[in-house]
């Protein structure tokens, strides 16, 4: 399996250039770094400052090639700079961006796990529990409810949500962030409330497609037929013949977990990697949302390499060659 | 071409274009019988749509009046000359703004309460800037119906496209082919959203463009694994041994095999498509007049007291009709074009 | 071949099952089709019935209707299915999953998709045997074991830790068989147990079956369409047709003197039966669809001997010698113009 492991991570190796050649072609293409010098120093700045703004941040080589110093252009300094994660500094207000990385993951962890995995107990349950009434009033009133929220933008629970929780109530402060753990919880409780209504319809949906699929198969039948009750064959045969599609979804979500909810810290006020992220749309920090890019596809590339691996474990048919 | 003119062509054709499909679709008894259970199973949803369809209709074709009877009228030159559409003329907007907000069928101004211009004639109020919301929100159909029909009508036929070359060639076209997808398919989805839409510019053509560059990855791949086990099937074999081109072969067998994917592909992407331009209105990098920008402008009147409340429920009611319409149709669609229940009924 | 079963060994059982006047139906267009149509038999102790027919006679159907296991949208109308004194078909759920596995057993025709895949063989067995004795799993175990042994799978130690993707075709159905006799059932049902397995291994399967019934006494309903499987395991033949039986008779009756125009001519068309250079014999026409029988005999359209009131009357039994017993028009007739050797039906 090894083996496989490597040969996956060469491969992603390649996908991941790919990856940086279309981030160059993205952000200094069609760019133009006059617009961004401008935004950055002001547009009534001299030209100097333009100049010299773009000498730090590396605007100012060539694109392609340089005659000079073949290896001294953008597109080198691109790769070169991504592969050894040496993100530089941002280009709205020169902070570097590695630091501000450090100070965001922990947010984001805070918020994403918690909502994670309460979302994966909570959905796969639920899920369960309308495949095991399948073909019943329970089953068609979930669906019902299911496909209603799912229906729901994102964006109405999150107003919803602080609206009724936040307000009406007053059961928890509306935004805000306090990593002290004895009042943590208290500013995580809205955003994980609202994640995961925003995300249990769709999501219950899935499960119990999968379940009522698996439900269907001859080996269920041969279960029947020995003794079993349905409950014990839904927790015991079907789940667990399940865990690949369910994995499929599940684990590639997990290396991105660190890379926090865009939406939810931004409107909770919580400081993680999410939040900086719309600051960088905000000030057009072109530095820093290239970095989130970057890092949100190689993540994403190991939650799929993980994926793979996570399959032999709970399939002995699966064997990576 | 005055850009008016132009997207009234292309509106005119996208009619054609549909008439001609459904014209063909119905010499198929499948796609008959299937469009017939479809309007068993969902009438209610399919009128649903068609409403949306109809108000994003009646506000795609625009017209400038520019005649002396609406002179006589007292229209002034502005708006003489300037394009718009059924809906436009319906609310229009020289007369028909008040100064702020008003609530719905109210007589008075919500704050300070002078009388209205228009007293009782605002069904859902008006917004910040005088505007009427009704007005607004049966604009916001357009939209909405542009980013989700529209890009997904570009997407879907691309998608197809790549996916069914890559699947049925195989070799290095493939490799290349797949190398793209893969790599898109590598950059979380909002992140290359937002992106793209940074790099390229904040307006309409620009955000379809970004959602297209990110949606046809999925359908594509899916395309490609279809077709690569179309390609293995019997009478396939059969058609390449009795001597058919690829083309042929392309055309009549493997396509029409994708068919019921394309459709229902169609109806999913149609409201991704439309909760991601609200989520990135969100974000403030939408497009102006849609649902999720009056939304986003309407973030703080919940917060007001008294509170105003007729923006954003409009915006929020029209657009959860729309999506839950479509996917209860998108749902009913997925279970009559299913491959087993397709052979059942046959 | 198998000896023959002493008439009087046989004379003596009690009868273990009793399946009366069952119907099992499916939704139609229109309306509800009867797909098992009024189905009658009984199965003695350590006796084995083989109900034979084509594919869509509905003898599958039967089968899965005595364990109530008939699959969504079809649904059990009439009859009864009495296992001793109780009717199957009143027990309530928790007393049904009881006799399931423990008092009747069944084995499927797919081996390759009717083991679970993510658990090893002989986990698979032990649940058959915990989930109706209270035993611990080392104990379990070690049944499991003794079950892999008895029924002939080589290396058993190992193979209890097999997973089904790693055992061929043949021991799969053999632990398909381990897993049904685990719990020491009364009675087996086997639908098609040799159906998809090699030729070679068809014939150890049946070996094994023939021998675990002697050893054990279970009694065994086989479905089959594969009247060489019947010859080597059945006592009692009933053939059945587009959901109704035809004909019923011992081995011998039905083997060596078919009386029914449909059982005569799948006799006839056994490839084991045709002479060197003949054309093989068929039956003509094909079997009509559920929802599409006629009037009458359903076996009326394709019958030779078929005469005025096969289409329009169906036929009732006609007792002809022993057990052996017809459905039909023509062997009525023929009874009661011949010399009375039983009293006609």
């Amino acid at each position: 399996m090894w083996a496989y492991v490597v040969r996956r991570l060469a491969y992603s190796l390649v996908t991941v250039l790919g990856v940086l050649f279309l981030l160059f072609l993205l952000f200094f293409l069609v760019t133009n770094p006059d617009d961004i010098a401008r935004k950055a120093v002001g547009e009534k700045a001299p030209p100097q400052a333009l100049e010299q703004w773009k000498k730090n941040h590396g605007y100012d080589k060539p694109r392609f090639w340089n005659p000079e110093h073949p290896t001294d252009s953008m597109l080198v300094d691109h790769f070169r700079r991504m592969l050894t994660f040496d993100f530089g500094n941002s280009d709205a207000d020169d902070t570097p961006i590695w630091r501000r990385l450090r100070s965001g993951a922990g947010p984001s962890l805070s918020l994403s796990l918690p909502l994670f995995t309460l979302g994966l107990l909570l959905t796969i349950s639920l899920g369960l529990l309308v495949a095991f009434f399948r073909e019943t009033y329970i089953d068609r009133m979930g669906v019902i409810l299911c496909v209603l929220a799912m229906s729901i933008s994102t964006v109405l629970y999150i107003i919803g949500g602080q609206y009724l929780i936040a307000r009406v109530l007053r059961w928890f402060p509306i935004s805000g962030f306090d990593p002290s753990p004895s009042v943590i919880a208290r500013f995580l409780a809205v955003p994980v409330l609202v994640g995961l209504l925003s995300n249990v319809g769709d999501s219950v949906r899935f499960y119990r497609a999968v379940f009522v699929e698996e439900s269907s198969r001859d080996y269920v039948r041969t279960a029947r037929a020995k003794g079993c009750g349905e409950a014990r064959i839904l927790i015991h045969h079907v789940l667990r013949n399940s865990l690949v599609p369910i994995l499929t979804q599940v684990v590639v979500a997990i290396p991105l977990l660190v890379m926090g909810s865009i939406l939810l810290e931004s409107f909770f006020g919580i400081p993680g990697l999410g939040s900086i992220t719309v600051d960088a749309i905000n000030a057009n920090d072109f530095a820093t949302l290239r970095t989130m890019v970057y890092l949100g596809s190689l993540l994403f590339i190991l939650g799929q390499i993980l994926t793979d691996v996570s399959y032999t474990l709970v399939d002995p048919r699966v064997r990576l060659e | 071409m005055q850009p008016y003119l132009l997207s009234n062509v292309v509106v005119v054709g996208l009619g054609a274009a549909l008439a001609v499909a459904l014209a063909s679709a119905r010499r198929s008894r499948v796609w008959r019988d299937a469009g017939r259970e479809l309007v068993r199973r969902r009438p209610i949803a399919l009128a649903i749509l068609l409403a949306y369809v109809a108000v994003g209709l009646l506000d795609s074709l625009a017209w400038v009046s520019g005649s002396s009877a609406g002179a006589a009228k007292g229209a002034d030159t502005v708006s003489l000359h300037k394009p718009q559409s059924a809906i436009d003329r319906l609310f229009p907007d020289d007369r028909f703004r008040e100064k702020s907000y008003s609530a719905p069928l109210a007589e008075r101004e919500f704050l300070g309460g002078a009388p209205l211009r228009h007293p009782g004639r605002h069904l859902l109020g008006t917004d910040i800037l005088g505007r009427d919301v009704l007005y607004q929100t049966l604009k916001g159909a357009r939209v909405a119906l542009l980013v989700g029909g529209f890009t997904s009508l570009i997407v879907i036929p691309l998608a197809l496209l790549f996916g069914v070359v890559a699947g049925y060639f195989g070799g290095r076209i493939d490799d290349v082919i797949f190398f793209v997808i893969s790599t898109l398919a590598s950059m979380p989805g909002l992140l290359l959203l937002i992106a793209l839409i940074m790099v390229l510019g904040r307006g309409p053509v620009q955000v379809c463009v970004a959602l297209g560059v990110t949606g046809w990855v999925g359908f594509a791949r899916v395309v490609r694994g279809e077709t690569l086990k179309l390609r293995e099937l019997d009478y396939v074999h059969a058609a390449r041994a009795l001597g058919s081109s690829d083309a042929r072969i392309l055309l009549r067998h493997i396509v029409p095999n994708l068919m019921h994917l394309v459709v229902i592909t169609f109806v999913l992407t149609f409201s991704a498509f439309v909760l991601s331009e609200a989520v990135l209105s969100w974000l403030g990098i939408g497009i102006d007049g849609s649902w999720g920008r009056m939304i986003d402008q309407a973030r703080d009147e919940l917060s007001r007291d008294p509170i105003i409340w007729w923006n954003l429920a409009s915006a929020s009611v029209a657009l959860f009709g729309l999506i839950l319409a479509v996917n209860l149709l998108g749902d009913a669609v997925r279970d009559i074009l299913d491959p087993r229940t397709l052979r059942e009924r046959a | 071949m198998s000896t023959p079963r002493a008439p009087a060994a046989r004379a003596q059982a009690e009868t273990v099952l009793e399946v009366r006047d069952l119907v099992t139906s499916f939704p139609g267009p229109n309306r509800r089709i009867a797909v098992v149509d009024g189905v009658n038999f009984t199965i003695a102790r350590g006796e084995t019935l083989a109900l034979v027919g084509e594919s869509g006679c509905g003898k599958s159907l039967t089968a899965l209707s005595i364990l109530r296991l008939v699959p969504k949208p079809g649904r059990i109308d009439r009859g009864t299915v009495r296992l001793g004194s109780r009717d199957l078909r009143a027990l309530p759920v928790a007393e049904l999953r009881r006799v399931r596995g423990h008092e009747i057993s069944m084995i499927f025709q797919e081996p390759m998709t009717s083991l679970n895949p993510v658990v090893t063989a002989g986990k698979q067995v032990m649940e058959a045997i915990r989930l109706h004795e209270r035993v611990s799993s080392d104990l379990a175990r070690a049944r499991a074991l003794a079950l892999f042994e008895q029924v002939g799978i080589p290396d058993p130690a190992s193979r209890l830790d097999a997973f089904p993707h790693q055992l061929s075709g043949g021991m799969k159905q053999r632990v398909m068989i381990a897993m049904a006799l685990a719990a020491r059932p009364s009675v087996l049902i086997a639908d098609e147990p040799t159906t998809a397995l090699d030729v070679t291994i068809q014939g150890q399967i049946l070996d094994l079956l023939r021998q675990l019934r002697d050893q054990l006494g279970t009694a065994i309903l086989l479905i089959t369409h594969d009247l060489g499987t019947v010859n080597e395991l059945a006592d009692r033949v009933a053939v059945m047709y587009a959901g109704r039986l035809v004909e019923v008779g011992t081995r011998t009756d039905i083997l060596a003197a078919p009386r029914h125009p449909y059982t005569q001519g799948l006799l006839r068309s056994m490839p084991a039966r045709a002479r060197r250079g003949e054309r093989l014999a068929e039956i003509a026409g094909v079997v009509p669809p559920p929802g599409q029988w006629p009037e009458g005999c359903r076996f009326a359209p394709r019958c030779t001997r078929a005469f005025d009131p096969c289409t329009r009357i169906d036929p009732g039994p006609t007792r002809l010698s022993g057990i052996h017993t017809a459905w039909c028009h023509a062997v009525e007739r023929e009874e009661s113009t011949a010399p009375a050797q039983g009293a006609p039906a």
